[in-house]
C-alpha cells in the first residue's frame, strides 16, 4: 500500500502518467470523431475519397497563372488557387513592408503634421475590420475606372478599364528565357568581380574601375538583352473588340482591390512595429554613435536599424503570416484564390467537404509552418544572445 | 387496481401503435418534426419572388409557399415553419447534416447531385431556364451576342458551369467571375464590373428589382439551359420523401382540379369529382396512409392556396416580378407542370 | 500671454523652416482634398429626417435609411417587444466588468471568478429564453448585439484554453509541450474564414448522428479555438517575461505545480499579458465579420443584407460608413485601454 503510494508520488512516474493520459485522450477523441464522420457519411450517402480530384472541373477561372483551362481536372484547379494565393501574398508582403516603413518613419518625424497624419492613419486602419477595406477597395476600384470603351491606354499596348489591366503577352517565351539567363549571368559576374577587386585592394591597395564595370554589367548588358528579346518576340497585343480588349493577359480588378486592401491594412500594423522597433533602441546609442563621428545616415543603417530589426523581426513575420491568411478575404470579392476556387466552386460541384477543407488548410499550414518554424528558431537565437 | 387498469390501457395502446407501425414505415423525420412542433425549411438568403424576408423578418415567395403548404399539411397550421436562409455553398451540408427537414431553395435537379450528394429531388415546383441580365445600352439581343463579355455569377451554382459550357461549345469567349453569394455578384454587376449577370429567368426577375435603376436592364428571353427546380430531401426515410413529394403534387393537382383557397370548403362539401374528394380528404383516407391527417391537402390549400394562386402572388402578374406562366403552366394548358393522379 | 506663446510654438512647429512650411502646405492640401467632400457628403448635404428613400436629397448621405433600420443594425431580427432582454444583458455585462475593474484589490479575484461563473449562463438565458422567458432562436439574433455576443463568448472559450496551452507550451513534459505546440501552430496557421467554414460543415459530421449544434454555437466554437491559439501566445509572452526564479522559489517552498502556477505565476503573467490579450480581443471583434460566410448576420452582415431591400437600393455608403464607425469606436476604445494598461504596467515595474 505504502509502496504503491510512493510509486505514485514519484514525480517522474507521475509525469509519465500525465503524458500517457493526454495521448490516450487525444487518440480516443480522434477515433471517436473519425468513426462518427464515416458513419454519418455512409448514412447520408455522401461520397468520400480523393477520386474527385481527377474529374473534369468545368469551372471557368478569370485569372490563371498556370495554363489551366476549364477542361482540366479539379486538381489543376486547386493549383490555380494556390498560385493565385501565393501571388497576392508575395506582392502584398513586399508593398505592405514598403508602405509600412514609410508610415512608421513618418510617425517618428519631427514635423508635427506628418507625424499626426501617420498617427491618424494607423489608428484608423488598425481598428476597422479588413473586410471593410476589401469591399471599399473593390467597389472603389470599379467605380474609379472607366468602362472598356473609354479605357485608359498606356503606350497603346496596355489598357486599363473596370475589367482590369490588359497587358501584352509574348507568343513564346524562348527569347525571354535567354534574356533572363543573360541578365542573371551578368549580375553574378559583377558580384564575382567586385569580390575579387576588394581582395586585390586589400592585398595591393590598387583600385579597379568598378563603377564602369558595374554600369556595364548591371545596367547596359541586361537592358540590351531585354530589348533584343522583346523585339525578337511576337507580342499578343490586346485589341478592343466587342465588349472588351481581346488577347494579352488581364490583371483583374479583384486582384488589384485585394492587394490594395491587404497593403493598406497591413501597413498600419507594420508601421507600429517599425515605430516600436526604432524607439526600442536607446537614445544613448544614437548619441554615442554621433559622438564617434558617424553621419546620421550611417547611424541609422549601422547602429539603429540592426538593433531595431532584432525587435521587429518576430512581429513582422507574424504580419507576413497574416497577409497569407488574410488573402483568403479575396473570397468575398471573387478573387480566385484557393479558398474561393477550391472551398467555393469545387466544394459545391463535388460536395466532398472533408477532403477539400483538409487540402485547403494544408496549403496554409505548409507555407505558414515553414515561416513560423523559422521565426521560432530566430526567437530562440535572440533569447540566447540576451541571456 | 388502478395500476392494473392503467397497465392494461398501456398494453392496449402499445398494441394499437404497433398495429399502426406495421402499416406505416417508420419516419424519423416526421416524428422529429411533430415532436419539435415546427418544420425546418432551408431557403434562399434573399431572392424576391422565391424566398425573401422583409424588414420584419416575414418570409414570402414561391419556395417559401411550398414550406408553408408542407407545414399546413403536417400541423394544419401554415405558420409552423422556421426558415434557415442558406448560401449556395451551405445548402447541401445543411440538408445533409439534418439541420433542415427539407430544402426549398430554387435548386436545380442534376444527375451528379442526385448520385453523389446523398440527396433526392422530390418533384418540380419551378421550371427555370438560365439566361442573362444585361444593360439596355449594351444592345445585346441574344446570348451569342455576349462574345467577349464579362459575366458575373454565383460560385458553385449550376449557372457557373452551364454558362462556361455553353460559350465554350460555341467557340465564344466570355470571362466568368465567380462570387460567393448571389448578392455579391449582382452588386458587382450593378457597379459595372460585368456586362451581364446570369441566373434563371425567375431569379433574374427577382434580382432586377434590387438594382439601382431596374429599367435600364433587360433579361434576354432565349434560355441557354433547362433548370428544373424543386424541394430536396436526404436519402432514406421514404415516408418523409413521400409526404414532401405529394404535398407538392397536391398543390398542382388542386389547380388542375379547380380547387382554390376560396372554394376549398365548398368543393370539399359538394364536389362530385372523386379525385377532388380524395385530395381534400373527404374520401379515401389518403392522409392517414402517410401518417398525416386526412385533411392535409385541405389545410394546405385553404391556408396557402393551390400552385397557380401561389405563382401569381409570388412571381406572377400579382407580384413585382411579373413573370408569365410559360413552362410553369399546367400540362393540360400547354405547360410542363405535371402531377400524377390522386388515385 | 500664454496664448501668444502657444501660437508661436505652433508656428515654429509647422512653418519653422521653408521645408517644414512646404511640407505643412502639402499635407494640409491633402487633408482638405479628402476631408472636404467627406464632410459635405456626410454632414452638409446629408438628409437626416424623413421616412422613405424619396425623402433623401441626392448627393448627400441618406441617414434616414440608418434611422429606419437602426433597430436591425443593433438587434437583427430579435423581436421588438423582447429587445429589453438584450439591453439588460448588455448592462449586466458592463456592470459586471466595471465592478471587477474598480473593485478593491483584495476582492477583485473573488469578484472576477463570481462574475465569470454567473454572467455567461445568465446572458444566454436572457438572450435565448426558457424558464418563463419566451424562447428566441439564434437565427433571429443579429446586428451589433450578435457581434458582441460572438466576441465575448468566443473569448470565454479562448482565454481558459489559451492559458492552458500557454502553460502546456512551457511545460517540462515533452508530450504535453508537443501537443500544445501543435494545437497553437495549427490554429494560428489557418485562415479564420476557413475555420468558420470548417466548424459549420464538420462539427455536425464528426458528432454522433442526431446531436445538433446550433449554427451560431458552431461559429463561436470555431472562432474560440482560433483565438485560443493567439491568446496562448499572448500569455506565453507574459510567462516568458517572469524570471525563472519565481517558479523555483515557489517549488522550493513546497508548492505543487498547480498551486505555484495558480498563486504565483499566472497572476503575474496575466497582468503582463493583459494588453496583448486585449489586442487579441480587438482582432476577434474585427474577425467576427467573417461569420457572414455562414449566413450569420452580425453587424456587417445586417448592413449587407439591408442593401438587398428593393425599397432602399443604393445605400451602400451609408450602411458601410455607419457600421464601420461602430466597429472603429469599439476597437479604438479598447486599444486605448490596452495602451493605458501597458503604460500602467511599465510604471509599476520601474
Amino acid at each position: 500500500m505504502n509502496k504503491a503510494l510512493s510509486f505514485i508520488n514519484d514525480k517522474r512516474v507521475r509525469d509519465w502518467i500525465y503524458q500517457i493520459a493526454a495521448v490516450a485522450f487525444l487518440v480516443g477523441l480522434t477515433i471517436f470523431f473519425v468513426r462518427n464522420a464515416s458513419e454519418n457519411m455512409v448514412k447520408a450517402g455522401i461520397a468520400s475519397g480523393f477520386g474527385f480530384l481527377w474529374r473534369t472541373s468545368g469551372i471557368e477561372v478569370p485569372f490563371v497563372l498556370t495554363g489551366y483551362t476549364q477542361s482540366d481536372n479539379i486538381f489543376s484547379l486547386f493549383w490555380v488557387g494556390v498560385a493565385n494565393t501565393m501571388l497576392v501574398t508575395v506582392i502584398g508582403i513586399v508593398l505592405a513592408t514598403l508602405l509600412g516603413f514609410v508610415i512608421g518613419i513618418a510617425r517618428l518625424s519631427s514635423h508635427w503634421l506628418t507625424s499626426a497624419i501617420a498617427g491618424a492613419y494607423i489608428e484608423f486602419v488598425r481598428n476597422i475590420p479588413l473586410l471593410f477595406f476589401v469591399l471599399f477597395w473593390y467597389f472603389g476600384v470599379i467605380a474609379a475606372l472607366p468602362a472598356p470603351r473609354q479605357s485608359i491606354g498606356l503606350f497603346g499596348v496596355a489598357f486599363l478599364n473596370n475589367r482590369g489591366l490588359t497587358i501584352p503577352l509574348p507568343d513564346s517565351v524562348d527569347n525571354l528565357r535567354w534574356a533572363a539567363l543573360i541578365v542573371l549571368a551578368s549580375w553574378v559576374a559583377y558580384g564575382l568581380i567586385s569580390v575579387w577587386a576588394r581582395r586585390r585592394k586589400e592585398r595591393t591597395g590598387q583600385d579597379a574601375p568598378l563603377l564602369a564595370i558595374g554600369i556595364g554589367l548591371i545596367l547596359v548588358i541586361p537592358a540590351l538583352a531585354i530589348a533584343w528579346a522583346s523585339l525578337a518576340t511576337r507580342w499578343d497585343v490586346p485589341v478592343l473588340r466587342g465588349f472588351n480588349y481581346r488577347g494579352g493577359f488581364a490583371v483583374i480588378p479583384e486582384f488589384v482591390a485585394l492587394l490594395a486592401a491587404l497593403v493598406t491594412y497591413t501597413a498600419g500594423f507594420i508601421a507600429e512595429i517599425v515605430r516600436g522597433g526604432i524607439e526600442s533602441v536607446p537614445k544613448g546609442q544614437t548619441e554615442a554613435a554621433g559622438a564617434l563621428g558617424l553621419r546620421p545616415g550611417r547611424i541609422l543603417s549601422l547602429v539603429v536599424i540592426p538593433q531595431a530589426l532584432r525587435v521587429m523581426m518576430p512581429p513582422l513575420t507574424n504580419q507576413y503570416l497574416n497577409v497569407l491568411k488574410n488573402s483568403s478575404f479575396g473570397a468575398a470579392i471573387a478573387y480566385p484564390d484557393v479558398v474561393s476556387l477550391f472551398m467555393g466552386s469545387a466544394l459545391n460541384n463535388t460536395g466532398q467537404a472533408i477532403e477539400i477543407i483538409a487540402m485547403t488548410l494544408a496549403v496554409y499550414l505548409v507555407i505558414g509552418l515553414a515561416v513560423s518554424g523559422l521565426m521560432n528558431w530566430y526567437n530562440a537565437r535572440i533569447a540566447l544572445v540576451t541571456r | 387496481m388502478t395500476i392494473r387498469i392503467f397497465s392494461t390501457a398501456a398494453v392496449l395502446a402499445a398494441g394499437i401503435s404497433f398495429a399502426q407501425a406495421q402499416q406505416l414505415a417508420p419516419s424519423p423525420t416526421l416524428d422529429a418534426v411533430k415532436a419539435r412542433g415546427n418544420l425546418e425549411c432551408g431557403v434562399h438568403l434573399g431572392l424576391p419572388g422565391f424566398s425573401f424576408a422583409n424588414d420584419k423578418g416575414e418570409w414570402s415567395g414561391i419556395d417559401v409557399d411550398y414550406c408553408k403548404a408542407l407545414a399546413a399539411a403536417i400541423f394544419g397550421d401554415a405558420t409552423k415553419v422556421k426558415y434557415t436562409p442558406t448560401s449556395v455553398q451551405q445548402r447541401w451540408p445543411i440538408l445533409q447534416s439534418g439541420q433542415v427537414d427539407v430544402l426549398s431553395r430554387n435548386s436545380t435537379i442534376t444527375f451528379s447531385r442526385n448520385a453523389t450528394l446523398g440527396l433526392n429531388f422530390q418533384g418540380i415546383n419551378f421550371y427555370e431556364g438560365q439566361t442573362f441580365l444585361v444593360r439596355k445600352s449594351a444592345n445585346v439581343k441574344e446570348a451569342a451576342g455576349l462574345d467577349g463579355a464579362s459575366v458575373c455569377v454565383a460560385a458553385g451554382s449550376t449557372e457557373e458551369k452551364n454558362a462556361a459550357d455553353w460559350f465554350r461549345e460555341r467557340n465564344l469567349k466570355v470571362t466568368i467571375t465567380n462570387f460567393q453569394k448571389n448578392d455579391d455578384a449582382i452588386a458587382a454587376y450593378d457597379a459595372g464590373r460585368c456586362d451581364a449577370y446570369t441566373a434563371g429567368v425567375g431569379a433574374l426577375a427577382g434580382q432586377r428589382i434590387k438594382l439601382k435603376a431596374p429599367d435600364e436592364h433587360v433579361i434576354l428571353t432565349q434560355p441557354i439551359s433547362n433548370d428544373p427546380q424543386g424541394p430536396v430531401t436526404r436519402w432514406g426515410d421514404e415516408r418523409w420523401q413521400l409526404i414532401v413529394r405529394w404535398v407538392l403534387n397536391g398543390t398542382i393537382a388542386a389547380e388542375a382540379l379547380g380547387v382554390t383557397s376560396k372554394n376549398v370548403d365548398e368543393m370539399k362539401a359538394n364536389s362530385k369529382s372523386s379525385e377532388v374528394r380524395r385530395l381534400l380528404g373527404a374520401e379515401g383516407g389518403f392522409g392517414k396512409m402517410m401518417g398525416l391527417n386526412d385533411d392535409w391537402m385541405y389545410n394546405a390549400i385553404k391556408q396557402v392556396g393551390n400552385y397557380g394562386e401561389s405563382y401569381e402572388r409570388t412571381v406572377g402578374m400579382g407580384s413585382p416580378l411579373k413573370l408569365e406562366r410559360g413552362q410553369n403552366q399546367l400540362w393540360i394548358k400547354g405547360g410542363l407542370l405535371f402531377t400524377p393522379p390522386f388515385q | 500671454m500664454n496664448r501668444v506663446s502657444s501660437l508661436s510654438l505652433w508656428r515654429e512647429r509647422l512653418f519653422g523652416t521653408p521645408f517644414t512650411g512646404f511640407l505643412t502646405l502639402v499635407m494640409a492640401f491633402g487633408i482638405a482634398w479628402v476631408a472636404v467632400p467627406l464632410i459635405r457628403w456626410s454632414l452638409i448635404d446629408a438628409t437626416w429626417a424623413g421616412t422613405t428613400r424619396a425623402d433623401c436629397a441626392p448627393g448627400g448621405a441618406c441617414w434616414v435609411f440608418i434611422r429606419a433600420r437602426f433597430g436591425q443594425f443593433m438587434y437583427g431580427l430579435y423581436p421588438v417587444d423582447q429587445r429589453w432582454r438584450v439591453d439588460l444583458a448588455g448592462i449586466l455585462f458592463l456592470l459586471g466588468t466595471l465592478s471587477v475593474v474598480f473593485a478593491p484589490q483584495r476582492l477583485r479575484l473573488r469578484l472576477g471568478v463570481a462574475m465569470l461563473v454567473l454572467l455567461p449562463p445568465l446572458g444566454i438565458w436572457l438572450l435565448s429564453g426558457g424558464l418563463s422567458l419566451r424562447y428566441i432562436e439564434t437565427r433571429e439574433w443579429g446586428g451589433l448585439m450578435l457581434t458582441l455576443f460572438i466576441s465575448i463568448y468566443a473569448s470565454l472559450i479562448a482565454i481558459p484554453l489559451g492559458i492552458l496551452f500557454a502553460l502546456g507550451r512551457q511545460s517540462e513534459l515533452r508530450v504535453i509541450r508537443l501537443i500544445s505546440v501543435v494545437f497553437i501552430e495549427f490554429w494560428r496557421g489557418v485562415p479564420i474564414i476557413a475555420v468558420i467554414f470548417l466548424a459549420s460543415l464538420l462539427l455536425p459530421l464528426i458528432l454522433p448522428g442526431g446531436i445538433g449544434i446550433d449554427r451560431l454555437a458552431r461559429a463561436v466554437i470555431g472562432l474560440g479555438f482560433v483565438i485560443a491559439a493567439y491568446m496562448a501566445e499572448a500569455v506565453r509572452g507574459g510567462l516568458q517575461a517572469l524570471p525563472k526564479g519565481q517558479r523555483e522559489a515557489a517549488t522550493a517552498l513546497g508548492l505543487t505545480y498547480w498551486k505555484a502556477t495558480g498563486l504565483i505565476i499566472l497572476p503575474q503573467a496575466l497582468r503582463i499579458s493583459l494588453p496583448a490579450m486585449t489586442n487579441e480581443f480587438i482582432a476577434l471583434i474585427k474577425n467576427t465579420t467573417l461569420v457572414l460566410v455562414v449566413s450569420i448576420l452580425d453587424l456587417l452582415g445586417i448592413a449587407q443584407a439591408s442593401l438587398a431591400d428593393p425599397n432602399w437600393v443604393g445605400m451602400n455608403m451609408e450602411a458601410y460608413a455607419f457600421s464601420g464607425a461602430i466597429y472603429w469606436l469599439i476597437c479604438f476604445a479598447l486599444s486605448r485601454w490596452s495602451r493605458h494598461l501597458e503604460t500602467l504596467g511599465r510604471r509599476q515595474n520601474h
